[in-house]
């Protein structure tokens, strides 16, 4: 891969006209095409998938579906009740901050210095990250928890040479007894 | 039956029987042949119209479903046939009208290949339907025709596509042929289930109301609530507008009713959402050719939105009262909770409107197409079915051809769909073949789909194709006059065809009318032809422009009367 291709998070900041950090979560028929219908109802719209999260329910007939978008924030009551509309969304749910659990996990591929090495480790030990990785001049980290953690975690990195970052995206449970 | 050995594509057509199917239209191919060939296997009630195009298939299924509120079906083959579709299926869904439209498709293992007439109809039509299926086994074809009928026909209707592989359909059938439905995320029925706190509210802010206006949609029309529409309008004393898609549902003759509103409705309708102080809309999305500028509608007003779409909500306009639900079961709890309003001086005020602001033409200076919609509307005494093309005919047959009863009139609202209005009359002309069936054309749509000529002749349908040929793309030559200094781009006709020949070429009956004075024995004398279709030419004249008129964007009050005496600023809305 050629390094001129920025692959790895970029450290551009969001643009100020878009407001992030929405999640839905949906439950779904698992059957091929059902993501495509949802993606349509977004693009239609332009809103933009940050991160989509899909797998196979405890029932396999179902699909979770965990969705970070960003967009016009006026416009989501919208969605939502579009993506309910689908015949194959079975239910649509979007799930405020302090009534949720949001986790993600990322791994990082940094290049490093035999001098830096403990620097790295330190970061990733005080994260409560792990090194899944470790060659003679890289190491793979793995962070989790919120996407807060993982952006000061990546952030705190970024002073070394990051050469891949890849996240999974958010996954969100409702807490107590609610209905993800 | 049952004892004999099915193949998928006869078990597809014996569902599609016994879920009451009345009429297939569709044009065949390869990849359609095994139910081609089940139609001709299948013992039962289907009657199958061959049309000259598949798009022309799709809006006579539509005007099938418009004329009764019934679905019938599209058969066609893979990859262009299926192709030819979408703009008929993109009608049907624009105007929650239900169809079912099965594609042949290539065998299962070409799929992603680019077979033969292979198209990805399944992702293609996607934005366009309600829902769709891709067929992957053949025991499952039952249960999926009985899912499409059931999603089409309930709840906000659409049209539902099955994409059946040619394996899926030949393959042996071993399973059952009377499944139950597995739609876990669907669920109509709960829009029988109408919360009552929504209706307690409307009831209390419409018993303030002095100046109400109710606001009658298509909704109305596909739950059959007319007879309540009815009783809440008597009961209340409250002025009554139509859509363009609700024409009927509340008739045009009664003296409560102001007509169709918005772009090109009546002016009284129109000044009647400007004053009113409560805007009662049942089964209505709030289009945008109705309420022009968002912002300024119904600014004035309370505003009680009863749609079974939830969507619908909000996605327009925040009414004060959200009322989701069936919109005759609805009307049914909202008239029970109703007492007459005082509304005497505010009929008076719309009174005085109709008498200033009358929808009216002149008759002299060359053959208006009002005129003839006019006469039209005197000769079948209203009662004809009556289908559209899109623009200047359309918009004048709306405000001139008065509409009593739901599902008389057939008209592409939402998707504005040329080359409607014939195919539609057709499919309408089966449905209900003890009535006089008009199709109100213009000369440019006609020409979209006039091959289905051959259908309705082979068909013997008594059909009137009324062409008010104007030679030109009239409206789109009215705004190029109104707002772009009068620079015609694209929009003249010349050149079109001798249309009574054409027609005799198909061995129909054509008639001209050229003259105002000729209007009403030429329109008798293809009205008392009954032998087969007959098409009536009227050579109008060619610059005539349609008034009421509120520019795209624009707001309700900023509606023109009468032609500008000044040049226009270009309409901030789309069309």
């Amino acid at each position: 891969m050629s390094r001129d291709i920025v692959t790895s998070d970029s450290s551009l900041a969001p643009s100020p006209d878009i407001i992030g950090g929405h999640t839905l979560s949906m439950f779904v028929n698992n059957k091929p095409g059902v993501l495509m219908r949802i993606c349509q109802v977004f693009a239609r719209r332009a809103y933009n998938l940050d991160s989509v999260v899909v797998s196979r329910g405890r029932d396999p007939q179902f699909s979770r579906l965990t969705l970070g978008i960003s967009g016009d924030p006026a416009g989501l009551e919208q969605i939502i009740k579009q993506c309910n509309k689908l015949i194959d969304v079975i239910h649509c749910f979007e799930h405020d901050e302090n009534e949720s659990v949001t986790r993600e996990l990322a791994l990082v591929k940094i290049l490093i210095d035999p001098g830096d090495r403990a620097e790295v480790l330190q970061i990733i030990e005080h994260f409560g990250a792990k090194t899944v990785d470790l060659g003679a001049n890289s190491i793979i980290a793995m962070i989790y928890g919120n996407s807060d953690k993982v952006d000061a975690a990546v952030h705190l990195l970024s002073k070394f040479d990051i050469v891949e970052t890849v996240r999974t995206g958010k996954v969100v449970m409702a807490r107590g007894e609610a209905a993800t | 039956m049952s004892t004999t050995k099915l193949d998928g594509a006869q078990a597809l057509i014996q569902t599609l029987n016994e879920l009451g199917v009345e009429y297939i239209f569709g044009y065949s191919g390869g990849a359609a042949l095994p139910i081609f060939d089940a139609l001709e296997t299948v013992s039962g009630n289907i009657k199958f119209v061959l049309t000259r195009h598949e798009q022309g298939a799709c809006h006579m299924a539509d005007g099938y479903a418009r004329a009764t509120g019934k679905p019938a079906v599209v058969l066609v083959t893979s990859g262009p046939g299926a192709g030819n579709t979408i703009t008929g299926i993109m009608t049907a869904q624009m105007d929650s009208v239900p169809m079912i439209i099965i594609t042949g498709q290539q065998v299962t293992w070409m799929l992603g290949k680019d077979a033969f007439q292979e198209a990805d109809i399944f992702g293609i039509t996607m934005p366009v339907v309600k829902h769709n299926f891709l067929v992957r086994e053949t025991n499952s074809l039952p249960r999926i025709a009985k899912e499409a009928y059931h999603i089409a026909t309930t709840g906000r209707p659409g049209p539902v596509l099955i994409d059946v592989p040619k394996d899926i359909s030949q393959s042996d059938f071993t399973g059952d042929l009377d499944p139950d439905l597995d739609l876990p995320g669907y669920n109509p029925e709960s829009a029988f289930d109408i919360d009552p706190h929504s209706i307690s509210r409307a009831a209390e802010i419409i018993s303030n109301s002095k100046k109400p206006v109710i606001l009658a949609g298509h909704g109305i029309m596909i739950s059959r609530a007319d007879e309540e529409l009815m009783e809440l309008a008597t009961t209340l004393n409250c002025p009554v507008t139509s859509t363009l898609l609700g024409k009927g549902v509340f008739p045009e003759t009664h003296e409560l009713s102001l007509g169709m509103l918005g772009m090109h409705g009546t002016a009284y309708a129109n000044k009647a959402m400007v004053e009113c102080d409560l805007i009662i809309n049942v089964g209505s999305r709030f289009d945008d050719r109705i309420i022009g500028q968002p912002e300024k509608f119904g600014a004035g007003a309370k505003i009680i939105h009863v749609d079974i779409d939830p969507s619908e909500m909000n996605k327009m306009i925040h009414p004060d009262v959200e009322i989701i639900g069936d919109a005759k079961t609805a009307l049914k709890a909202l008239n029970k909770e109703i007492a007459p309003l005082e509304t005497a001086s505010w009929l008076a005020t719309l009174d005085g409107y109709k008498n200033k602001f009358p929808l009216a033409y002149r008759k002299q200076g060359g053959l208006r197409m009002q005129q003839v919609l006019d006469e039209l509307y005197q000769l079948t005494e209203g009662k004809a079915i009556v289908t559209t093309d899109v623009g200047q005919h359309q918009m004048w047959a709306a405000q001139f051809y008065k509409t009593d009863a739901s599902y008389n009139w057939l008209s592409s609202g939402g998707a504005g769909t040329m080359g409607f209005g014939f195919p539609a009359a057709i499919g309408a002309q089966l449905a209900r073949p003890d009535d006089i069936v008009v199709a109100v054309v213009g000369d440019g749509g006609y020409q979209m789909t006039l091959c289905e000529l051959a259908t309705a002749a082979i068909n013997k349908l008594p059909v009137k194709i009324l062409v008010l040929n104007n030679h030109y793309l009239g409206m789109v030559r009215q705004w190029q006059q109104m707002f772009f200094d009068n620079r015609e781009s694209g929009v003249n006709l010349e050149g079109n065809p001798d249309f009574v020949k054409l027609a005799e070429a198909y061995g129909i009956k054509g008639y001209n009318i050229k003259r105002p004075a000729d209007v009403g024995k030429v329109l008798q004398k293809a009205l008392d032809y009954n032998d087969g279709p007959c098409v009536i030419n009227a050579e109008c004249i060619k610059t005539e422009n349609v008034f009421p008129m509120i520019p795209a964007g624009a707001a309700l009050e900023d509606m023109l009367v009468a032609p500008p005496k000044h040049k226009m600023a270009k309409p901030t809305g789309s069309t």
